[in-house]
């Protein structure tokens, strides 16, 4: 193949990556900007929105697009009340500690997993795209599903924006992670915004596994890999930021497409490992994190 | 340091005469049932104990789940016709969870804790190779269903034997003449980056060279991968046929994402039946490999013409016409390769009849016995087909199926014959001390 398709090949399939990651990312880096905790459990709760996508759309039937779409809403919500629920029962009675925090969300992990594989089972199963048409290029075709899920996750990802940026809820986000102690002392419920920002953080993770569960398929140990990019994403974007997270996406998933396509996966992996250990040495931070208070 | 002592090792309780004669009455109890009747002329009437080392976890646990009830079915056979030497079978299993590390702590636990008589019943390569070691220190027989090359290699040890399965050298030498004949002569192979894929690149090529064919391309993918669209600017455009093997959970991916890229008119395909096993075939987005070929060791679908073995065997384990549970059409098995188990067992049987076997002590007996076994003719104990085994490379070599992939089933188009997979042993294990 030439040089131009195969380029252009490379950076479409590093901007669907660089999309289902952001969204991932985007959750983990909410989760711990406003409740300083790391949530070891995050890519379980990726692999449950899969799972959970697949158990719908079969239980559905029908058209491809209804139990898609169904998915998509329902799948998120059951995945968020998860989360709240583990939030409120397990993260809350630790006082948000963060060693404890750790070793509870290695636990939270393992039994997400275990009671995956316990009542779904070990297969992969798919779940058919909403719509299956084939983009024709003169060199290759590309699933047209593909790029709606980078469409999606943009529109999504400026929702998020918004949210932060504009509305009341997001300033109260950003008023806890700002200060815990100042932002109680202005009657903000604190515990409240807690278990929602977890919640919300599993949803995106959620969201982003039904977008992606028609182009490779549920299965219980698909949470390993999103978890280690993700912390891959935001560390080097820096941890709490959007704008990072963002940009670190692109970054890792744009290069993951292209140096792996022209040299080898395995390389592609060392440069995003490189550049963590880069980032850790030269700015702790995080390229746009903020220095800790 | 006292009171963990006293948590693992329970304290003696002194016998009472009350519980003494609870003893005796749940033995007696345990003697007049119905089961042990037959086996109480035995020699000795205690079970014989098969390790099952199992993939329960991990990325094999589609495969484990099935050689979990391939083998319970054969060793309820097995009892129900009375057993090895009269004894009954017991099967312990412990979860090696798809990783080489665990599994050889798998097989130590087996050898000193368990006390089993053998190890029995691993798959992925990795994991077998990883316990070879051990098995072969502990000096503790290890009977595979693995298919890998490394047994028949002669890099691995006595104790460890491949007598239910073919190995993949075999497989791809009696398959290729086939392709080369059928599907075309320049050939880009994509494999999985690890042990199992370079059987399959090892002994491919010079397989189809003498066939007059040739590969113009070798892709190795990390097992883990997920995506493969990248890969494909690596098929050059002559390709006439891209081989394919993969395994794991993204298999349905490969598949898919080749079809995106190609669509109607890429390539022909040829793929080993492990890129699909427990996966449905009619799954969405799987229209692509429609009419492309498939090895499979064991057909999934029930043929027209199956013996009445293979139509046991199939009731037995409890698949349908599909290859699928029947209790779940949904659960697809993995037919392919599950009835290495069945059959492995059945060796074991006979070799420690051959043996007289009666417990740890005859192991080495054992290994020879099963080394000193030659042929195993087709039937309720061999369902897939007739078998020759070679004690010296402790591997077995028999039928291979190719398949079309038509109508949303596989029918079987080629069977080869025994001798299209026979190759030059490279190692004899018999010289090897016990």
């Amino acid at each position: 193949m030439a040089f131009g398709p195969h380029l252009l090949l490379a950076t479409l399939e590093g901007l669907v990556s660089a999309a289902v990651l952001s969204l991932t990312a985007l959750g983990l880096s909410l989760v711990f900007g406003v409740m300083r905790i790391v949530n070891v459990a995050h890519g379980e709760f990726f692999m449950l929105g899969a799972v959970l996508a697949w158990a719908i759309a079969s239980t559905l039937g029908g058209h491809p697009a209804l139990g898609f779409f169904a998915a998509l809403v329902l799948s998120p919500l059951i995945v968020g009340a998860i989360a709240w629920a583990s939030e409120r029962l397990v993260l809350s009675r630790l006082n948000y500690d963060p060693e404890a925090t750790i070793v509870a969300t290695i636990g939270l992990l393992y039994i997400i997993q275990q009671l995956a594989l316990t009542f779904y089972g070990p297969e992969a199963r798919p779940v058919a795209p909403p719509f299956s048409y084939r983009l024709s290029l003169p060199w290759f075709g590309y699933s047209a599903y593909k790029l709606s899920v980078v469409a999606a996750a943009i529109v999504l990802l400026l929702s998020v924006w918004l949210v932060l940026t504009r509305t009341k809820i997001g300033l109260v986000m950003r008023a806890t992670q700002y200060d815990r102690e100042t932002a109680q002392a202005f009657a903000i419920p604190v515990e409240r915004v807690y278990a929602g920002v977890f919640a919300l953080g599993a949803m995106l993770a959620a969201i982003a596994a039904v977008l992606i569960v028609p182009i490779s398929q549920a299965h219980y140990l698909m949470g390993q890999d999103p978890l280690l990019l993700s912390f891959i994403v935001v560390i080097i974007g820096g941890l709490g930021s959007l704008r990072g997270t963002l940009v670190a996406a692109l970054l890792i998933g744009l290069s993951d497409g292209i140096v792996s396509m022209f040299f080898s996966p395995t390389l592609a992996k060392m440069i995003a490992t490189l550049l963590v250990a880069m980032v850790l040495v030269f700015r702790p931070q995080g390229l746009f994190g903020a220095t800790q208070r | 340091m006292t009171d963990s002592k006293g948590i693992l090792i329970p304290t003696k309780v002194p016998i009472t005469r009350r519980n003494a004669l609870k003893g005796l009455a749940a033995a007696g109890g345990l003697i007049a049932a119905p089961g042990f009747v037959r086996y109480a002329q035995a020699e000795s009437s205690s079970p014989i104990r098969i390790g099952f080392q199992s993939h329960r976890t991990g990325i094999g646990a589609a495969y484990g789940r099935w050689y979990e009830r391939t083998t319970s079915a054969a060793i309820k056979a097995i009892n129900a016709a009375g057993g090895i030497n009269g004894r009954p079978v017991e099967v312990i299993i412990e979860d090696d969870g798809t990783d080489a590390g665990r599994g050889a702590e798998v097989v130590a636990k087996f050898a000193k804790q368990h006390k089993t008589d053998i190890v029995y019943g691993t798959l992925f390569s990795n994991v077998v190779i990883g316990s070879a070691p051990t098995a072969g220190e502990l000096k503790i027989p290890y009977y595979v269903v693995s298919e890998g090359y490394h047994v028949a290699s002669g890099k691995l040890n006595r104790w460890c034997l491949q007598p239910g399965i073919t190995d993949v050298r075999a497989q791809v030498t009696s398959v290729a003449p086939w392709v080369a004949a059928n599907l075309g002569k320049k050939i880009t192979m994509v494999f999985p980056d690890y042990a199992f894929g370079y059987d399959h690149r090892d002994y491919l090529p010079p397989a189809l060279e003498k066939a007059g064919a040739e590969v113009v391309a070798k892709i190795a993918i990390p097992p883990t991968e997920s995506s493969f669209t990248k890969y494909f600017p690596q098929i050059p455009s002559e390709t006439e046929v891209i081989y394919h093997v993969m395994v794991g959970p993204a298999v349905l991916t490969f598949v898919k994402e080749l079809g995106e890229f190609y669509g109607s008119n890429g390539p022909k395909l040829f793929g080993f039946i492990d890129s699909l096993e427990a996966v449905d075939i009619n799954s969405p987005g799987l229209e692509y490999i429609d009419g492309s070929h498939f090895w499979e060791g064991s057909p999934r679908y029930s043929q027209p013409n199956d013996t009445d073995a293979e139509k046991a065997y199939r009731a037995a384990v409890g698949i349908d016409d599909n290859g699928a549970s029947v209790d779940d059409p949904k659960d697809v098995s993995t037919a392919a390769h599950m009835f290495g188990c069945w059959e492995t067992l059945y060796v074991i049987k006979q070799a420690m009849e051959d043996a007289g076997y009666k417990g740890p002590q005859d192991r080495a007996k054992l290994v020879e016995a099963t080394e000193a076994l030659t042929k195993f003719a087709e039937g309720p104990e061999h369902p897939q087909g007739p078998k020759i085994f070679n004690g010296k490379i402790h591997q077995v070599f028999g039928i291979q199926n190719i398949s079309k992939l038509e109508g949303g089933r596989l029918n079987v188009v080629h069977k080869t014959a025994i001798e299209d997979g026979m190759y030059e042993p490279e190692a004899d294990y018999t010289t090897m001390p016990l």
